[in-house]
This record gives C-alpha cells, structure tokens and sequence, in this order.
C-alpha cells in the first residue's frame, strides 16, 4: 500500500515520538524545580538560578519542539541574533541605569 | 508502523495545487515560508523585548516594591499555566509530526487538544486577572495595594509599576495565545478537509513553531513575575 | 547599443497593461504593481509633509510668532516630522525602488511573500489613514518623539491616533524588511553569490534587518504610550514612579536606526548610479556591501547620543558618545570608494548622476556636522538647536531625498517604459541642490549662534539668516514640484524607453521596459561579476521579451 512514510519531504527530519515526550518529562520536571527553587532563600542567586531553568527550558523548546537542531545555519544565526539584540538592548538601557548614582556616589 | 491515510496520488497532488507560481519547487517554497517565520519571530521577540527592558530597569532599581508586589501572585495557579503550555507545545509537536506523517484524523485530534489546552490557559489567566481585579491591583487612579502580610507596603508607588508590567506583559502574551488559539482553529478545519499532506503541511509545521514561541515567552514571564520572592500568596 | 527608433510603436504585454480596471490593482500580488500603489501613497504623504514645512517656514519669515499661536506651531513641525519620518523617509526608497526592482536584480518573479508584500501596502494606507485622521481632527504637538510624560499627560492633542497611526504603520515597515531579507537569501538565481549581489540589494538589506529588529521596539513603546495616556497608568510618568528617560531609550532604540533604515537604500541607489555612470566597478566592493552591514549593526549601539543632556549618566554618554564616533566610518568608507569608483571613470552627466554627485557632497556634510553632535561638550552648546535641525536635514534631505529622486530618474524608464525629458530634469536638479544649500546652510549658522529649535519667535538678529532659509525653501519646493509635473508628463508623451537606457549592467536591465509580469521567461543564470563594466556583454540574451 501506499505509506506516506516513504514521500516525507526529504529535507524534513522527522523526530521520533519517545524524544518529544521526553523533552515535554524533562520541562514539567524543571518546572517543579523552579518552583522549588524559588521556596528556598538563595538571596542573589535566586534570580540566577530561576533565569538558568528558564533558559534550559527555553533551549530545549527551541531545540526539540521548534526543531532549530534539525535545521539550517540560516535558522541557527536568525536565532542567535535575536538573543544578541535583546543582550544589546538590555545591556546598554543598563549602561545608564546602574551608573546614574556613580556621579554622586564617589568614583 | 501505521499507515497513513493518505495516497502517494493525494499527496503529489495536493503539492502541486499549493506550489506557488515564483518558487522553484515545493522544497524551495518550505524552506522560504518557514525562514519567514522564524523572521517574524525574531521580531516577536523584539516587541516583547521592549517590555523586558522596562521590567529590567525597574526591578533593578525597585527591587523590594516589585517583591512585595510579586507576592500577591499565586504561584500555583502560574505554575499549572505554565504546565499546561508545555503540554499543549507536545501536543502541538506532536500534531505537526502526525501531519509530516500524513495521519490526517491523529493531527486533528492533536491540534484539538492542543486548542484546548490553550483555551485552558487563558481560562486560568482569566481567574487570576479577575482576583487582581476585585483587589484594585490594577494601574490607574484606581489603584490600591495591600500587602501579602497586611504590613504597609515599603513603596506602593513603585509596585503600581510592577502591576503595571504584569498586565501589560501577561496581557500581551494572552493575546497572542488567543491569535494561536485562532490559527490553530484554521488549520484544524483545513486539515480535517485534507489540505496537509506529507509533501506539503507548511502552514502547520510554521503554525506550530509560533505556537511554541508563545510558549517560550511565558517560560521567562513566569519566573519573572511569578517568583520573586519566596513568600508567595496562596 | 540599443536603436530605439526600431522599437515597436504596438504595445508588447508588460506588468502595466497586462490586467486592467481597479481590481486588478487593488487585489495585486505583483511586487511591480505594489511598488506603485506606494509610489502613489508616499508622494501625497511627502506634499502633506510639504505644506507643513512651508507654514512653519512662513511663520519663521519674522522674528514675533504673528502667523500662527505657539500651540499651533507646535502641531506644524510635530506633524511635518512625523509625516516626513515615518511615511514618507523610511518606506521612500526600500517601497517603491526596492519592491520594483529588487526581484528582478536577484534573477526571481517576485518576492518571497507577494501577498505579505499587499498586504504591506495595506497596513500602510492604514496607518496613514489614521495618522492623517489625528491630524485633521486637530493634530499632535509631542513632536516626532513624543517625549513623555507631555505626550501621556500633559499635552491635549490627539497623541493616541497619532501613535496608533505610526504602531499601524511599523507593521508595514517590519512585513517589507521581513519580505527583503527572505528574498534576498532565498530566492536568488543560480550563480548568484552574495558576492555578485547588486550594492543595492546588500544595502536594503541591512536596512530590512533594521527594520525587522528595531520597529517593534517602537511599536511596543508607543503603544505603552498610548495606554498610558488612555488609562492613566505611570510607566512613563515621574509622579506615578515612572521614569520618563526609560520612554527615550525604548523610544531612541528604535529612531536612531531608524535613520538608518533611511539612508541606507539611498547609498545603495547611488553605488548603483555611480558605477553606472562612471562606466566602471565600484571601488572596493566588498567594503562597501560589509559597509553597510556595519552601519546597521552599529547605528543600533549609539541611539542615547540622543539623550546626552536628558539626564543620562555621564559614563553611559561617554559610552554612547564613542560608539557614535565608530558609526560614522562605514559611512566614510562608502563615501571614499565612490569617489574612488568615479576616478579615471568615464562620467557621463546624466541626471541620476547629479542627484549622486549632491548627495555625495550633502551627505558628507551633514555626516560630518554629526560627528560635532557626537561630541558632548559640543552637543551641549548645540543640542537642541538649528544646528541640530540643520544636519539631519543635510542628512535627510540633501543625502536620502536627493538619492530617491537619483534612483526615480534612474529606474523610471524601467518601471514606466518612458524617458523623462533630460533638460527639465537637470534644470530641476539644480533647483533642488540651490534651494536645499540655501534652505539648511544658514540653519548651521543660527544653531550655533543659539536659535533654538521648535519655537516659534526668535530674537531679531536671526531674522536675516531665516528669511534667506525660507527663501530657499521656495526654490527647493520649486525643484520638487518640477518632477511632479514632468514625470506625469513623461507617461503620456516621454520618448518609448529601451530595456537599458543607460546600458547598466544588471539583471533588471535585461527585462523589457516595462517588464512582463513575471519578469523572467526563464530563470537567468549568473556567470558574472557585480557591475562588469570592463567585460559588458553586449546584449546577447535579453531574458524575458
């Protein structure tokens, strides 16, 4: 008979179900720990660490759900541009904001 | 392995009828719609980015205002939203694979749930917009704190603004839950009709990376807004 | 060489005349028929914008504000800034010259998105619509930048329309960078590397990732704005704990770049014009097409050169003040390899190449008055001044206009089928160069003597300076409204045009004038070299008839 397994568009990789469902385990699970991990007083490193599980989790969607692994470079530099764009944006607003008292403080 | 439920005939036919007149062929026009998209998402990215930048600046600057306001949040229903996105990205993962596959009746269910979940979603996002609301912890002239404990808020002013990126940042994101609620709408009704087959299911597998992205933007909202502190309400 | 006498008086079938009735417009994906519908669009918005430069030039004829009230002024150079910037500037050369022209030089039938590209035009209209409508129903007087909390609290004039009209729009402005730059890697022809791409492709390139990074962050910030001014909510607002210098960073982010998006189509309109009439390859090409990617990704690193007297930190415009040195060498490395293009050229003086010769020496002007503005302690003495209004018209007008209308004389035979009539033209860029230098010269000279910018009466002793400056206006205007009149002239009684007038090298100019639809009969094959001057082939294959 006639499987559409076999007219797969042939550059598109096709992920096998066990991995999906692994990677959605894998995000419920760092969900928990952010939760977790928020209970728990780490005074500064609070932030880093819930920023650090977001970001796994964010990688793998990106990865595996948004399949970026599978794909062109093109796609790999349209990503990492954006990330470098908000780091430009986030970065510089913050030249201004953490030197503002520097004036008035002492340096 | 199953079998799909689609012919080899169908699905040469049905990407021929979607092949645009300018591209070269099917794999150019894949290629090209989907850099579009993730082209789009970048810019997503930057619209949300902007919002990002002003919670930046004053959470640096108010940090103590924006802990006493995060802790009128209630962190289990953030944390049942945000497990509900992921199971609806893994439903949604899913339904595009049974699309590459050409399993027309699988995809469908899948998407349906993933609608769903999203529906799911935003019906939770609507509890706790409605118990901000019935507290006047809402940006305005209207506005009115108390803290989680009952102490006197340590700078209401600035936690007026911490509310105020909350609305804008969760309600921006609602909204653009409710454009993928409708998109994948559409394509629930154009695949049961038979329009993706394993040659040509673009619309879904794009569909299917926007949806993901929305779920990536709450991935960082809930953290940020959410968790703060460690006393949380309940 | 092509004998324009032997060319058929019956019409060949061509993107023009190949449908017709309104329709047949109205619900186009041809990216040649979208450029037009633009065309169309930007010319009224630019006369709109017109008219308010001429009120606001009339009023600054004497000293007292007697022409119009202050409040009403404010709305003059409020709305001829936010027409002038955003729907005129920056869809100006990437809508009209670049969707017409653009797929063509890659070799394809049409972009990568045509019913994005419609839709494009639609948000446009849109936008303007909208904008037009705030404007009529009793204007906006924020000025172009909306600086806050006067444009979320203080001001009585319609900002939300106003600010709507321009979020509407931005979402043009993203769906054309986003279209450029898919088309751009995507839909090339074969043989045709980035190295052999056209320096226009390359620059409207790096004005699309403009577009595409920087308008949403405009958009997010003027819709804070306008939510804040319906609700009464304080991001913005110092009384309710907002912090009105987080609206200029978010606002600037965007604006600076956005001069960018700008400028960047208009150099890439003059390499093409230089080259062409200087019969030889452009100078450094490589240099020049990562020229413009560095100008795009710089201009986004220096937006705060804005807010050095706002109250930033000294450190953060110390920072900014630096970087915005940097931005100014990719711009000198343009300005050096066309000079270096035109050396031991073979220049004709044809009018696209006196529109290029004016920016070139406008553009280099008003560059380097930046470069003061750049300073700190010289941005103190001036910003806010003439001086400051004087360059970025230099910039603006005598560079990014100058090279619209370069680039319009170039591609009009092109995209109409006529010849304009050369002498008209030439006599129009004189006009246009005499009345721009005495216009904007003397607006240096009143900002740096300390005329400040958007008031509406100034001390007697500038009256002189600014009497020449509207008396040059009148000239410019003049200047522009001859090519109104000569091109519309052009489509009923201008000589039928070759398919290369200028014997260009380039894949556009090996279509007919007009082109068919599609464009190409066939995909072209590219075996050469970026502006092969040297080796032109003499018109052996004309792809598409």
């Amino acid at each position: 008979m006639n499987h559409a397994q076999e007219h797969i568009a042939p550059e598109s990789h096709l992920s096998p179900v066990g991995l999906y469902v692994g990677i959605w385990a894998t995000l419920m699970v760092c969900t928990g720990l952010t939760v977790f991990a928020a209970s728990i007083d780490l005074g500064i490193f609070n932030i880093v660490v819930a920023l650090l599980i977001a970001t796994i989790k964010g990688t793998l969607v990106v990865l595996f759900f948004m399949h970026l692994k599978y794909s062109s470079r093109l796609t790999m530099v349209t990503v990492i541009a954006a990330l470098f764009w908000l780091f430009l944006m986030f970065s510089l607003t913050l030249t201004d904001y953490l030197t503002r008292h520097w004036a008035t403080g002492g340096i | 392995m199953a079998t799909s439920d689609v012919t080899v005939d169908n699905d040469l036919r049905n990407a021929e009828r979607a092949l645009q007149h300018h591209f070269a062929d099917m794999e150019q026009q894949q290629e090209t719609s989907t850099f579009g998209m993730w082209m789009f998402l970048l810019t997503e990215i930057m619209f949300f980015g902007g919002l990002f930048t002003a919670y930046l600046v004053y959470r640096s600057s108010y940090y103590q205002a924006f802990v006493e306001g995060s802790q009128k949040m209630n962190i289990w229903l953030g944390a049942t939203n945000t497990a509900v996105l992921i199971c609806s990205s893994l439903t949604m993962a899913l339904g595009v694979r049974a699309a590459q596959t050409g399993r027309r009746k699988l995809m469908v269910v899948l998407l349906l749930i993933t609608i769903l979940f999203g529906l799911g979603f935003l019906g939770i996002k609507g509890i706790e917009y409605h118990e901000h609301w019935t507290h006047h912890e809402f940006p305005g002239p209207d506005f009115h704190f108390e803290t989680i404990d009952k102490t006197p808020p340590v700078d209401p002013t600035h936690t007026e603004i911490y509310f105020s990126l909350y609305w804008a940042m969760t309600g921006l994101h609602a909204l653009h839950m409710v454009i993928g609620v409708g998109l994948v709408s559409w394509l629930v009704i154009a695949g049961w009709m038979g329009a993706f087959t394993p040659s040509y299911f673009t619309p879904v597998e794009i569909i299917g990376l926007y949806w993901h992205f929305v779920d990536l933007v709450w991935i960082y909202l809930f953290p940020l807004l959410y968790l703060i502190s460690k006393k949380h309400g309940g | 060489m092509e004998m324009a006498t032997a060319l058929q008086t019956v019409e060949t079938e061509n993107y023009l005349n190949s449908n017709y009735g309104i329709k047949s417009w109205l619900l186009t994906t041809d990216h040649k028929r979208i450029a037009m519908l633009y065309l169309m669009s930007i010319t009224v918005m630019f006369w709109i914008g017109g008219f308010f430069a001429m009120m606001i030039r009339l009023e600054l004829l004497t000293p007292a504000g007697d022409l119009v009230t202050s409040d009403t002024y404010n709305k003059l150079f409020s709305m001829h800034g936010i027409i002038m910037v955003f729907f005129f500037l920056i869809p100006s050369v990437p809508a009209v010259i670049g969707n017409f022209v653009i797929p063509m030089m890659v070799g394809a039938k049409d972009l990568a998105f045509p019913r994005v590209n419609l839709l494009s035009w639609y948000i446009y209209m849109l936008g303007a619509c909208t904008a037009l409508f705030a404007m009529v129903t009793g204007g906006v007087d924020t000025g172009w930048t909306f600086y806050t909390p006067f444009s979320t609290t203080y001001s009585n004039t319609h900002v939300i329309g106003a600010a709507i009209g321009i979020f509407i729009t931005g979402f043009s402005s993203i769906l054309t960078g986003l279209n450029f730059i898919v088309t751009i890697h995507r839909m090339r022809a074969p043989g045709l590397t980035w190295r052999r791409l056209p320096l226009f492709c390359w620059s409207n390139y790096a004005a699309a990732l403009i577009m595409v990074l920087g308008t949403p962050v405009i958009a997010i910030t003027l819709l804070l704005v306008a939510l804040e001014r319906a609700f009464n909510i304080g991001v913005f607002n110092p009384q309710l704990g907002g912090d009105p210098l987080l609206f200029q960073h978010l606002f600037w982010f965007y604006s600076h770049p956005a001069v960018y998006i700008m400028i960047l189509p208009g150099m890439g309109v003059i390499s093409e014009i230089v080259t062409c009439f200087s019969r030889k390859r452009v100078f450094g090409y490589e240099f020049v097409a990562l020229a413009s990617i560095a100008i795009a990704v710089l201009g986004f690193v220096v937006w705060a050169h804005h807010m050095f007297v706002a109250g930033i930190s000294v450190y953060a415009a110390l920072v900014f003040s630096l970087l915005s040195y940097l931005v100014a060498i990719p711009s000198a490395v343009k300005v050096f390899n066309w000079t270096a293009t035109m050396y031991k050229g073979s220049i004709s003086y044809n009018t696209p190449m006196l529109y290029a010769f004016g920016f070139i020496g406008l553009f280099t002007i008003g560059g380097l008055t930046g470069i003061f503005l750049a300073s700190l302690g010289l941005d103190v003495h001036v910003h806010d001044t003439y001086f400051v209004v004087a360059h970025f018209h230099y910039v603006m007008v005598g560079g990014m206009v100058m090279a619209y209308m370069a680039g319009l004389h170039f591609w009009w035979p092109k995209m109409t089928g006529r010849m304009y009539p050369e002498a008209w033209a030439k006599l129009s860029a004189l006009l246009v160069f005499v009345g721009f230098n005495t216009t904007f010269f003397p607006q240096f000279i009143l900002g740096y003597m300390g005329m400040p910018r958007r008031y509406h009466a100034y001390p007697p002793e500038f009256q002189v300076l600014n009497v020449l400056s509207t008396a040059g206006a009148s000239i410019l205007a003049v200047g522009y409204v001859l090519p109104m009149i000569y091109f519309l002239w052009s489509l009923r009684y201008g000589e039928q045009a070759p398919p290369n007038p200028w014997n260009a090298v380039g894949l556009e100019w090996m279509t007919a004038s007009p082109p068919p639809t599609h464009n190409f009969d066939e995909t072209p094959i590219v075996t050469w070299e970026a502006y092969d001057y040297e080796h032109q082939p003499q018109e052996e294959v004309t792809v598409g008839h």
